[in-house]
């Protein structure tokens, strides 16, 4: 072999390892999508549904034609956004765990359009910019309290959530209560509406906010440098404030960021679900989209791009749970048991590791076994 | 205001305070250690159904074993992710609590019982009626749950540990300085995985003590951020179990309040939205204000890695 066949050879694998490296990250989520799935599947087992049938079911519903993507796309379009707020903030070092009730928040103040009207295309962009002001507006709380009293994000912000969730529960039942159905607030008219995308479907063009929003993130992050500041700060904040960056500009700014991400999936729910694009009494549409949204973050790996994945796979657990639910009978809150697991499978770094490690632990029983059975023998 | 009303609202209090003040206290132990559990509330609610499961199988003791099994085994996975597969513990945390609130939703489904369940007082076993529920005892003012007075003097009991025994030393040790304790002849991880274990046991005996020996009732939304207030509690404690025990009786307090002034005729006024957040700003305010005399050990929430 030639000196540059050599070189050659050795630039190649470089290749491969970099892209196998690059495709680490990919390949653990699929690991942790697929323990999830087969914890879920264990529990089906475990109470006499089959697993086989409900997942089959699963996938029809998730992604067997143009409907069913549409549906999961659907979904995945608020949980794109509740997955930045959570992903931004990580990436700048804080757990906020504020989606939900900035969601909650976001999805009040776009119901607040129906009060008024304006040309269509206007009105939509004042709901969206209502909703992201809310959103923002209900995440600032939490960030003052903690660059001003020290106060733990994850505490604030549940908190928070709890605090949104009885005041939009509050304005849904008191103040924006449709008059003539009492189990809803008032629709916002036509002209605040965001247009179907394929007419029979709630797909609708709350997605392009959406994948515009994560395109956005993935610039900010990657192509500017507050977002370089940003990331700094989230790897190492004292090495950030030595290299002069404000870490406490950097965070409220991703807070200011997440606050809008939420606040912005709160709209593209009331503002792109039909029939009656309204908030139900018991904000059913709205609920735990917030805390799925940290899901959807960690199986994407905290990545623009991976979330937009993610996200989709999320939806079509969701958008397919309902034809499960009635195709093999299996409730469809069996999807979040299996979100859970995929979410603490998400957990362990190792995990393309622990599959070998339980090889090599059962290599090493056997050869006990093997050993004592010399000894007993002798 | 009479006295019967200032004793039917110190009532309510203790008995809201109890799964606060243990929950608490078992993270008080894993968080020495260096275990830092945000599944608490999913702990507290998958283990509130377990207990009723097992108290209407068994009997109210029975129940509350379960409980207790349950959070224990929960925290073992926990963990065992987060020392020897040096997981991360916040994401370990937030997939437990997104699978119990799916889990304890479709068991409540499985149960026939869409959205909550109650406990009977009394079921029969084998053709004899039993209680299902734990007995209250009984005094010149009102019905009480023996676990108030368990919740009562365990801090002092922790506290001692911690303090005075040299497994709580151990245990210190390995949340403040893994290394040296590692070199003394300490083995880290299993420390660490006895103090998150006695602290989801505890936790367990708090969601069994929420369906069976409290409410009587199994909801899937029970905890209701219980378990979040009980990191609150533990952050304001500052890692001190009695000042964690007072942290409860507070939260424990202002929750009582927003159900008492819920059923008052004078507060018709107020919504009833308004009085439910109470807690969740009680929660908030005391947590800020107690803020900055508070240090927490150096190695909470890093995997220790032997060099």
């Amino acid at each position: 072999m030639s000196v540059t066949e050599a070189q050659q050879q050795s630039r190649l694998l470089r290749g491969v390892h970099r892209t196998l490296t690059g495709l680490h990250p990919a390949l653990e989520s699929v690991v942790a999508a697929l323990v999830g799935l087969i914890a879920g599947a264990i529990l089906m087992a475990a109470w006499g549904y089959s697993p086989w049938e409900a997942y089959s079911a699963l996938l029809d519903g998730a992604f067997g034609g143009s409907y069913e993507w549409s549906m999961s796309l659907s979904w995945a379009t608020p949980l794109i956004l509740t997955a930045l707020t959570f992903s931004i903030c990580l990436r700048a070092g804080m757990f906020n765990i504020g989606a939900e009730g900035q969601m909650y928040v976001g999805a009040l103040a776009a119901v607040g359009i129906a009060y008024f009207s304006l040309p269509t295309g206007l009105h939509q962009l004042v709901g969206l910019l209502f909703a992201a002001v809310a959103g923002a507006a209900w995440s600032l709380v939490p960030a003052a309290l903690k660059m001003m009293r020290g106060v733990s994000e994850v505490i604030s912000t549940i908190m928070f959530n709890w605090i949104a969730k009885w005041l939009a529960l509050f304005f849904v039942i008191r103040i924006l209560v449709d008059p003539v159905r009492a189990e809803k607030t008032v629709s916002i008219p036509v002209s605040g509406r965001l247009p179907v995308l394929v007419s029979g479907t709630s797909l609708s063009y709350g997605i392009f906010v959406s994948v515009a929003f994560a395109l956005f993130i993935y610039f900010l992050l990657w192509h500017t440098t507050t977002g370089y500041e940003l990331r700094a700060a989230g790897l190492n904040p004292a090495a950030a404030r030595y290299g002069g960056i404000r870490n406490k500009r950097t965070m409220f700014l991703s807070f200011i960021l997440g606050g809008v991400a939420a606040g912005l999936a709160g709209a593209t729910i009331v503002m792109g679900m039909p029939p009656t694009y309204a908030i139900f009494g018991g904000m059913p549409q709205l609920l735990n989209m917030g805390f799925n949204g940290m899901a959807v973050a960690m199986v994407g790996r905290n990545h623009p791009i991976g979330i937009i994945l993610s996200a989709i796979f999320f939806g079509g657990l969701n958008a397919g749970a309902s034809w499960m639910q009635i195709k093999a009978g299996v409730p469809l809150e069996m999807v979040n048991v299996v979100m859970g697991a995929i979410v603490i499978a998400m957990s362990i770094p190792t995990l393309i590791r622990v599959f070998p490690m339980i090889a090599h632990a059962s290599k090493n029983l056997l050869q006990t076994l093997r050993g004592t059975k010399k000894e007993e023998s002798a | 205001m009479s006295f019967s009303d200032i004793i039917s609202l110190l009532r309510i209090s203790l008995h809201a305070m109890v799964p606060l003040a243990l929950t608490a206290l078992g993270e008080i132990v894993g968080e020495t250690a260096g275990l830092f559990n945000i599944g608490l509330e999913g702990i507290l609610l998958i283990s509130a159904f377990a207990g009723a499961l097992g108290a209407e199988a068994a009997g109210p003791y029975v129940g509350l074993l379960i409980g207790m099994v349950v959070g224990g085994g929960i925290s073992l996975l926990f963990a065992i992710i987060n020392t020897y597969w040096r997981g991360t513990q916040m994401v370990t945390g937030v997939g437990i609590n997104l699978f119990a609130m799916g889990f304890v939703a479709f068991g409540l489904i499985q149960l026939g019982a869409p959205g909550f369940h109650i406990v009977p007082a009394t079921v029969v076993v084998d053709g004899v009626e039993k209680a299902a529920q734990l007995a209250k005892f009984r005094t010149p003012w009102g019905m009480y749950s023996p676990i108030i007075l368990l919740a009562l003097i365990l801090p002092f009991v922790i506290h001692w540990f911690l303090e005075r025994t040299r497994a709580g030393l151990m245990l210190k040790a390995a949340g403040e300085m893994p290394e040296a304790a590692d070199v003394a002849g300490i083995n880290i991880n299993r420390i660490r995985i006895l103090a998150a274990v006695f602290g989801g046991v505890l936790a367990g005996l708090a969601g069994a003590y929420m369906s069976i020996a409290w409410l009587g009732l199994v909801t899937k939304g029970l905890s209701a951020g219980r378990g979040f207030i009980a990191l609150a509690c533990v952050v304001f404690s500052g890692l001190n179990p009695m000042l964690a025990l007072l942290a409860a009786f507070i939260f424990g307090f202002f929750q009582a309040l927003a159900e008492w002034v819920k059923t008052m005729p004078s507060a018709k006024g107020i919504p009833y939205e308004f009085i439910s957040m109470l807690p969740y700003i009680v929660t908030l305010l005391v947590v800020s204000g107690a803020i900055g005399r508070v240090r927490f050990p150096k190695y909470l929430g890093t995997p220790y890695k032997r060099e």
